[in-house]
């Protein structure tokens, strides 16, 4: 069982409701669930697109055809027909869009009136549609029914009891009229997955990591971090602000680091290129701090709310001077969890910069996991305070170390004083300008800890068999569409897929010998959501290896697994 | 006690006769006789000869970037309001590079103090002109003279409703040390903008020009008069120039609105990540 529900509609329209609701209530039924969005940039109005795909085993992609295609409104209809698959449906209210369609694959179902007459209100026509699709496809309602009661929990009684009957009503209105309906859903055994999407991930990343101040300015997509942080602000005693500009807010959160907690902020390309000067301020102090560049397409405003992976040089060298940083480059939510912690401890470790790069696909699209470990969690406070710092003798705050790194005090908790410069300084942290002290302190925080930082990363992960004679290689959020379509492709070839999501410092080879794997295939290939190959670059400086073959895709929108296979099998079919 | 040689710093590398030196001594010697210990301050600044001071006392510091104090100012003292803030800057940083910072930090009415030496010139790149250049000046960067209005902070933090705005001058030690100790024992933002002559670039506003037109407001004068209050920001500025306390409006500090920091500083707020765990449900 493999499907897919495509819901089309204006903004505004409760696409985010409908798509919400089927998510959970799919995942939480014990179905693989992998959802995503594709939304104009405009509150109202427009064409909006929420896709779920689900099945009885892993997915972890979009594909281009629907199964059940919910228009909301007309245009859904003109410009998504094409996409259906041959026993697919389009469900659609003919009242409200004001025209009807004959020919067998299409549903009409009054959502207003039944929502009307069942609930009273046509604001229930979103219940009802839920409804319809879940009667479509034969499943019973008492998960989508736990959904409502506690969504409703603080609406009160009658309002819950209205959905219910309005969820009932679609469901048997679209039960009763899909003759055609024959989607086969087998019930699971599973008791139900988590679904979270990268936005979340990586916000949950940073709350359980520890973060303490999170300040941003709002840019698609990297909003969504900024609301998660927000919403637990409260609870958890996180100092949560907006700020005036993106230069305000890198800037504050190297006071807050300074001052001694866990810091954070973070843009998309374009608020990220504001924060630039203070990023290399943060290389010059040696303050931690954890950085999210949420990629959308360039340059300049480009297209705020779609997807590329159009940053990844421009953050591995934003910043003038040379100073140490660590990027890392989530595939997945679960990844962006894990990784977004190991962020935080890496920061603090090596006093350093360090980055969460993800962009607009991976940040909107919702996956199902088994559950995330939080005992797979670093952490270790790093800082020197308390008693430790109460105890020191002598205070440095860039003292000289057989590592490079040196004592990270918290000031005003002891008599030491702690001093950053922006300037070159000596030991103290005061302005020096002569060249020897220069010397030692590009030594120190450059090379001492450069070779320390480029031991933590972890190398590629290889998913295919031991000699495969094809190796697709990817970064960030092409992992999923990348390992799905590596997954169909195995049956007839020996191909494997090589995931890169620790970035930089560049993964050695110590660990894992995965440049043997792609000198000794036949064919290797790039994938890449951007037009220069910016990961192909990177390898190529890194290591001199040039890939024999790039699939690019630049038009502001994420790989599909269908059309990816397509090109795949394209290549290795010359082989 | 804090003593004087508590706040001793290293030699500065200012002109003999700058104005930098006498706002130095203001601030050591308000901070001792306020008894205030170096451990329990943080110098804040950006760049410029006047972002320099940090270095030149003692204290916890951090010097940023040129116009970029007061966003980690903000942030240290979300962490730990505990610390004495204080943001030494220049008219260039300030009102310049920083004039975005410095229109929202007003607005957010942090509990930082602002003391910025207002030379009328950019000191540290050799003499071009700042935002509360006169009009007219001549300098290298501007061929044509300057044209654009000088810049009043005076006016725009009034107008702001900034909750404390006052104008000293370095030269006259008392009243500066007056007006720093008011501003540090104000609660909210405080905005002091301080005349320093350049003695090297800016030859017009010198230690004479600034004497024959600088006055001590009226004591009778009421600083909580908003209208009053602009009304003395808009004297002609090459004519009188007030000194003292212009204007005051006491209401919370931003950190008051903080519930979380209510009790305790957030830097002294342990990490609990078993508390965090049933963060995880809302994701089933
Ligand atoms: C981003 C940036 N732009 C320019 C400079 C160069 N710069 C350093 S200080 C300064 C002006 C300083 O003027 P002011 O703040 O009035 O300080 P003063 O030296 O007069 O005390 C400039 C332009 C810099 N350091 N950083
Ligand atoms: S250049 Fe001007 S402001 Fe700078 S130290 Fe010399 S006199 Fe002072
Ligand atoms: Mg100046």
């Amino acid at each position: 069982m493999d499907y897919t529900i495509l819901i089309g509609g204006e903004a505004g329209q409760g696409l985010q409701t409908i798509g919400g609701a089927l998510s959970k209530l799919l995942s939480r039924a014990g179905y693989h669930v992998f959802s995503h969005q594709d939304y104009m940039s405009r509150v109202r109005g427009g064409h909006n697109l929420y896709q779920i795909r689900f099945a009885d085993r892993e997915i972890t992609s979009p594909r281009s055809k629907a199964d059940i295609l919910v228009a909301l409104d007309l245009k859904t209809i003109e410009l998504h027909k094409g996409e259906l698959t041959e026993s697919g449906i389009i469900v659609y209210d003919a009242d409200f869009i004001k025209k009807t369609f004959d020919s067998p694959e299409y549903l009409h179902v009054p959502f207003d009136k039944i929502a009307v007459e069942s609930g009273g209100s046509k604001i229930m026509s979103n219940t009802a549609a839920v409804g319809a699709v879940l009667g479509m496809i034969g499943m019973e309602l008492t998960v989508f029914e736990d959904i409502v009661r506690k969504a409703f929990r603080k609406k009160g009684q009658e309002v819950i009891d209205k959905n219910l009957a309005t969820a009932r009503a679609g469901h048997d209105f679209a039960t009763r009229e899909c003759r055609r309906c024959s989607f086969v859903v087998p019930k699971t055994a599973n008791s139900g997955y988590m679904l979270i999407n990268g936005a979340d991930a990586i916000g949950l990343g940073a709350l359980m990591s520890g973060c303490k101040f999170y300040c941003g300015y709002p840019m698609t997509p990297s909003t969504g971090i900024l609301n998660y942080m927000g919403s637990k602000a409260i609870e958890y005693g996180v100092m949560v602000e907006q700020t005036e500009d993106e230069i305000c807010a890198i800037n504050m959160a190297l006071g807050a680091s300074f001052a001694g907690v866990r810091a954070m902020t973070g843009s998309a390309g374009g608020g990220f290129a504001l924060m630039v000067e203070g990023l290399s301020l943060a290389g010059m102090v040696e303050l931690p701090i954890v950085i999210a560049v949420m990629q959308r397409p360039g340059p300049a405003t480009g297209l705020p709310t779609r997807t590329e992976q159009g940053d990844l040089l421009f953050t591995l060298y934003a910043g003038h001077g040379e100073f140490p940083r660590a990027v890392f480059a989530p595939g997945t939510p679960e990844q962006a969890f894990y990784l977004t912690n190991k962020a935080f401890d890496i920061a603090e470790k090596y006093q350093i910069p360090s980055f969460i790069i993800a962009d607009q696909y991976l940040v909107d699209t919702e996956w199902t996991f088994v559950g995330f470990d939080t005992k797979k969690l670093l952490y270790n406070d790093y800082r020197l305070s308390g008693d430790a710092l109460g105890k020191t003798g002598e205070y440095k705050r860039y003292a000289y170390s057989e590592n490079g790194v040196s004592p990270l005090a918290v000031p005003g908790l002891s008599k030491h004083l702690v001093v950053v410069d922006s300037d070159e300084h000596d030991e103290e942290g005061h302005m020096i300008e002569d060249g020897e002290t220069r010397n030692r302190m590009v030594e120190k925080r450059l090379f001492q800890k450069f070779p320390l930082i480029r031991n933590e990363i972890s190398p590629p992960e290889y998913v295919g068999p031991p000699n495969p004679e094809i190796v697709v290689a990817g970064w960030g959020s092409t992992y999923g569409v990348i390992k799905e379509a590596v997954g169909i492709l195995k049956d007839k070839y020996k191909i494997g897929m090589l995931h890169f999501s620790e970035l930089y410092p560049f993964p050695g080879t110590e660990k894992f010998d995965f440049m043997s794997l792609l000198f000794e295939a036949k064919l290797t290939i790039c994938v890449e959501n951007n037009a220069t190959g910016q990961f192909e670059t990177l390898v190529k400086a890194s290591t001199g290896y040039g890939f024999g073959v790039s699939i690019r895709k630049y038009d502001g929108r994420q790989f599909i697994l269908d059309e990816l296979i397509g090109e795949l099998d394209g290549y290795a079919n010359r082989l | 006690m804090a003593t004087l040689t508590d706040y001793k710093g290293q030699v500065p590398a200012w002109c003999p006769g700058c104005g930098d030196f006498g706002i130095l001594n203001a601030l050591k010697a308000t901070l001792v006789e306020m008894n205030i210990e170096p451990h329990e301050v943080v110098l804040v600044s950006g760049i410029g000869q006047a972002a320099k001071l940090p270095h030149y006392a003692k204290g916890n510091t951090f010097n940023g970037l040129h116009g970029r104090a007061l966003p980690p100012a903000t942030g240290i003292k979300l962490v730990n309001h505990n610390l004495h803030v204080i943001v030494t800057t220049g008219d260039g940083d300030c009102y310049g590079e920083g004039g975005n910072h410095l229109m929202h930090a007003i607005r957010r009415n942090v509990n930082i103090k602002v003391f910025v030496h207002d030379n009328q010139i950019y000191g540290l790149t050799k003499g071009q002109a700042s935002p509360t250049t006169l009009e007219g000046t001549l300098s290298k960067t501007q061929p044509f003279g300057v044209h654009a209005n000088p810049f009043n902070p005076i006016a725009v933090a009034i107008a702001l409703d900034c909750s404390f705005v006052a104008r000293a001058y370095t030269a006259e030690p008392e009243l500066l040390k007056s007006v720093m100790k008011e501003a540090i024992n104000h609660k909210g933002f405080a905005l002091v903008d301080i005349l320093q002559p350049c003695v090297t670039f800016n030859k017009v506003n010198t230690y004479k020009w600034y004497q024959e037109r600088c006055y001590h407001i009226d004591k009778a004068y009421n600083p909580y008069d908003r209208v009053e209050a602009f009304k003395l920001s808009l004297e002609p500025f090459t004519e009188k120039i007030a000194l003292g306390v212009i204007y005051k409006h006491d209401k919370p500090a931003f950190e008051d609105y903080i519930s979380i920091i209510k009790d305790t500083p957030l830097v002294k707020q342990p990490f609990q990540l078993e508390k965090m765990e049933k963060e995880l449900l809302n994701f089933y």
